[in-house]
């Protein structure tokens, strides 16, 4: 049974994946995006982690998703036109590049094959809510405090690039024509 | 039979792989921003997969960090891709090839 729901949910996130590269929309790639992260929130679900699929649905398809289709619906990006003849040697340079990934990957796969792990049984309380938020606030809150000064960063960054008209005196007033 | 460990590292290392593709490909900003996400999701995917199968939550706390480092350069990339598209009018990158705004 978790065979089944592991293939499914597994083919779908390939082809919501293969979906985002393939269409020329950047909205229809969102949409295709969101999809991989719900199937990857049900993945996470049957790797016995609510607590990270939950945040995986509420953050990554709720917050990031929605200020990403906000952006392109903002600069109101229409398809993109057909590939002009330059770089044209990335697209067979990206092909060998990723064959190289995946036999890389490939690699690492049989080394894991060959050690022996057992698998998970689902009684145990790694990642439930309480064993992830105690472990956050006790043995990692120097990573948790670092997590919330790049945040308040990032905040101050996207205030400072998104503003109409310069921050700093002197600069760029003249160069802004909207 | 279960799912293995090997299964799902097989799955992230594929997802890795298309989103690696896509930012090489793509000329658009915000599809290759999507194309990141896609990556960051994959090794997401392995931290999560190590996690349950090892039985230690700490692969578990770092997807927490990765996804709010995610949050993060969501954030500050989009105001990139706005400011860029402010002073060029598109959102071509061969466009953006220089530093200066």
């Amino acid at each position: 049974m978790l065979v089944f729901f592991f293939i499914l949910f597994g083919a779908m996130a390939i082809g919501c994946a293969l979906a985002v590269v393939a269409q020329r929309n950047p909205l229809y790639s969102a949409i295709s995006l969101i999809g991989v992260f719900i199937s990857l929130a049900c993945l996470y679900v049957m790797l016995a982690a609510p607590f990270i699929a939950a945040v995986q649905v509420i953050v990554y398809a709720g917050a990031i998703m929605v200020l990403v289709v906000f952006v392109i619906m903002l600069l109101n990006v229409e398809e993109e036109e057909r590939r002009r003849p330059r770089l044209r040697f990335l697209v067979p340079a990206a092909i060998a590049l990723a064959g190289v990934l995946i036999a890389e990957a490939a690699f690492i796969l049989v080394s894991v094959q060959e050690s022996r792990v057992v698998p998970t049984s689902s009684t145990s309380d790694v990642g439930l809510t309480q064993s992830i938020g105690s472990a956050l606030f006790t043995q990692y809150l120097l990573p948790f405090e670092i997590t919330s000064i790049l945040l308040l960063m990032a905040i101050v960054g996207a205030m400072t690039l998104a503003r109409r008209g310069a921050l700093l005196p002197g600069r760029d007033q003249s160069k802004r024509s909207d | 039979m279960e799912p293995q460990l090997s299964w799902y590292l097989a799955l992230s290392a594929v997802l890795f792989t298309i989103g690696m593709a896509g930012v090489i490909i793509k000329r658009n900003v915000i599809a290759m921003f999507m194309c990141i996400e896609l990556m960051l999701n994959s090794v997401n995917l392995t931290f999560v997969a190590f996690a349950s199968f090892f039985q230690d939550v700490t692969g578990q706390l770092f997807v927490f960090i990765v996804m709010t480092v995610a949050a993060a350069e969501a954030a500050v990339g989009l105001g990139i891709i706005i400011a860029i598209f402010r002073n060029r009018e598109t959102l071509d990158v061969d466009e953006a090839s220089i530093l200066k705004l």
